[in-house]
């Protein structure tokens, strides 16, 4: 069974000072430094397209190539910028987050925290 | 199941129109057939997977013994529902582009679970959403607050579910009469009961899986075929549905959201909804639990938005595929109104065998959805409820398994009678609902304690029945329920507030309560828990080695 349940106490790791340690407070600034950038830049473009199709009728009917129009680009363009965070933020967890997770979850781990 | 929004309202519709055309297209019987044999199929594997369901983490976590891969397909066959497939395909052949704006937010929405939920769940919690948010916090108020709104999302989830499934499966199968839509759902309902009694959480993700596959592999066979058509240029097909709707605004975007400012306000909310809502739905949030470590989450969540986007982009295609090879009109006057436009567009492409299996495959979907419905709520109760508080923590694994079969069962009995019950009522009040809830009662709470060291048990209560009660009443009170001919209850009219979907207002007001309640706490959080779940958020230390065998 995991241990990582609320009644489980880990008495003798002081999770304090190792959240204060400078060791996580980098890792806890790298995972922010991403998530939070990407997370709002993706919901106002998207409440930017929502708007856009919902007010801006006219913009969004301009017929670019043959009967595709702007609306259609654009909607097409949310799919793409979704999949290109995606890939994104995968590439971003395995190069920098991981491998800094990964060394204090170990050293913790050595140190018995289950 | 998302977009049972628009399969919902034609349901509704629907249900009173079967009666009068029966026109039915293909063959029943071989429907019945595909159908059966996947219920064959599937039976054997969950049989097969249930064989070690031994301790808690088996049973309501398939032993946490997925892989990413494996469990980002379980998620898009949770997420993918007949409504997704059908609703979507329906509303862009008829409406056009604003069909194409449901599957842009069901997509989107993914990057709040990818970027900002899934990992961290999975590295503090266990089973529920309620292991997360009770965490720091005070175990007794945050665990049933979050037990009771998680009922409450799965439950209007459900009997959207199993009302939709009378509707479609009496247009799938040729069944018209009250009777028969009945007897369909009690036989919905007693399938899914014994999956999910006898396979658990292992049984119920093979469902899903399988179920995937053909979904996506059907709507990829008709994409492909569909563009075939047309020579493989898109712009052709838009063309052509445009010449047959005789109307070049199907094109373009308004010709349902655009008619009026309330209208167009609507549309916001939902957009809010449907964004905000999905990482916040239980049954979703419990997947992630089922995979060994953070990174699997990780890659089941990629791998479920890859294929949930590719799925929505055939949608595009189906959606004007069938407005350009059968026509709005058709589709509109054929059994089943708009839900048709999918199947109707399988026999104009592959006869009565490919209609068949589009058929089976949309009532699998249903089969499927019901049960993670199932599993999660009784999970739910049985860890969140009855071990920590009514058990107090002092049970053992076997007891609390043994209230969530029994859980099971009730939940079972209850969506097939309120299934019953609700036939042929407006499902959309019922999904719109669970969306609303989803976002407004769980987000904000799973959002403000994972991020915010300030969060107070006071914030979590206030936010979570803020939100649940906020979006039920705004709902009430809306014309979805009561004051239009398309109402739940025609008759009646208490309908103040103008829109359909509460996300507008109950989303914001959940987010300010639980910072009020937050600030005004005046009690002290265990600042060592606060301290643990940080730690343990982002570095997956102890929830790592969660596989034990």
């Amino acid at each position: 069974m995991t241990a990582n349940s609320p009644n489980d106490v880990d008495s003798d790791i002081d999770f304090i000072a190792e959240r204060d340690s400078a060791e996580f407070q980098e890792l806890r600034r790298t995972h922010r430094s991403f998530v939070f950038p990407m997370a709002i830049f993706f919901l106002v473009w998207y409440f930017a397209y929502v708007i856009l199709a919902d007010y801006f009728h006219d913009f969004m009917s301009i017929k670019v190539m043959g009967n595709i129009n702007v609306g259609i680009v654009l909607g097409l363009l949310q799919f793409v910028s979704t999949f290109a965070i995606t890939a994104a933020y995968v590439r971003f967890s395995n190069n920098k987050l991981d491998p800094k997770a990964t060394k204090i979850r170990e050293r913790l781990e050595d140190e018995g925290v289950k | 199941m998302n977009s049972s929004l628009i399969l919902a309202q034609a349901a509704s519709t629907q249900a009173a129109s079967t009666q009068a055309a029966s026109t039915q297209v293909g063959n029943p019987w071989v429907n019945i057939a595909i159908f059966t044999a996947f219920v064959g199929v599937t039976l054997v594997i969950v049989l097969r997977a249930s064989k070690n369901n031994k301790t808690a983490a088996d049973y309501y976590a398939g032993g946490r013994s997925f892989t990413g891969t494996q469990n980002g397909t379980a998620i898009a066959g949770d997420y993918l529902s007949a409504a997704s497939f059908l609703g979507i395909v329906g509303a862009i052949a008829i409406n056009g582009y604003d069909g194409f704006l449901y599957s842009i937010g069901f997509l989107v929405a993914w990057l709040v679970a990818l970027l900002l939920v899934a990992e961290l769940l999975r590295n503090t919690g266990k089973f529920t959403m309620a292991d997360v948010l009770s965490f720091r916090l005070k175990q007794q108020p945050v665990r049933i607050a979050a037990a009771v709104s998680t009922l409450a999302v799965c439950l209007f989830y459900l009997l959207a579910q199993m009302a939709g499934a009378g509707a479609l499966v009496s247009l799938l199968l040729g069944i018209d009469e009250r009777f028969g839509q009945s007897l369909v759902i009690v036989v919905v309902g007693a399938l899914m009961i014994l999956y999910v009694l006898v396979g658990g959480m292992k049984g119920t993700t093979w469902v899903q899986i399988i179920k995937a596959c053909l979904l996506i592999a059907g709507a990829f066979i008709m994409t492909v075929w569909t563009l075939a058509m047309f020579g493989f240029n898109f712009s052709e097909l838009l063309g052509k549905a445009a010449e047959v709707a005789n109307n070049p605004e199907v094109l373009n975007p308004g010709l349902k959201y655009g008619v009026s400012d309330t209208s167009r306000l609507d549309f916001i909310s939902l957009g809010l909804a449907l964004v905000l809502g999905t990482a916040g739905l239980p049954h979703v949030l419990m997947r992630f639990y089922t995979v060994p470590t953070a990174k699997e989450a990780r890659k089941s969540v990629v791998w479920a938005i890859w294929l949930i986007g590719a799925f929505y982009l055939f949608t595009l295609v189906l959606g004007y595929g069938a407005g350009a090879l059968i026509g709005p009109d058709k589709i509109k006057a054929a059994p089943g109104g708009v839900n048709s436009a999918a199947p109707l567009l399988a026999y104009e492409l592959g006869g009565t065998l490919l209609l068949g299996l589009i058929s089976a495959v949309a009532f699998a979907t249903i089969l499927a959805v019901v049960a993670g419905l199932t599993i999660t709520a009784a999970a739910s109760f049985a860890h969140d409820i009855y071990a920590s508080v009514i058990a107090k923590g002092k049970t053992t694994p076997e007891k609390e398994m043994k209230v969530a079969r029994r859980t099971v069962i009730i939940i079972g009995v209850f969506a097939i009678l309120g299934g019953i019950g609700a036939q042929g009522q407006n499902v959309a009040f019922l999904v719109a609902l669970a969306f609303a809830v989803a976002a407004s009662a769980n987000l904000p709470t799973i959002i403000y304690s994972l991020f915010w060291r300030g969060f107070k048990t006071r914030g979590a209560v206030f936010s979570m029945y803020g939100g649940l009660a906020s979006a039920l009443i705004l709902i009430i009170f809306s014309p979805v329920f009561s004051g239009s001919e398309t109402s739940m209850i025609p008759s009646l009219d208490i309908a103040f507030f103008p829109l359909a979907n509460p996300g507008i207002v109950s989303i914001p007001l959940a987010f300010l309560l639980g910072w009020i309640g937050s600030v005004t706490d005046k009690g002290r959080e265990d600042e060592q828990k606060g301290a643990e779940m940080e730690v343990r958020s982002l570095t997956g230390v102890g929830a790592e080695k969660a596989v034990d065998h």
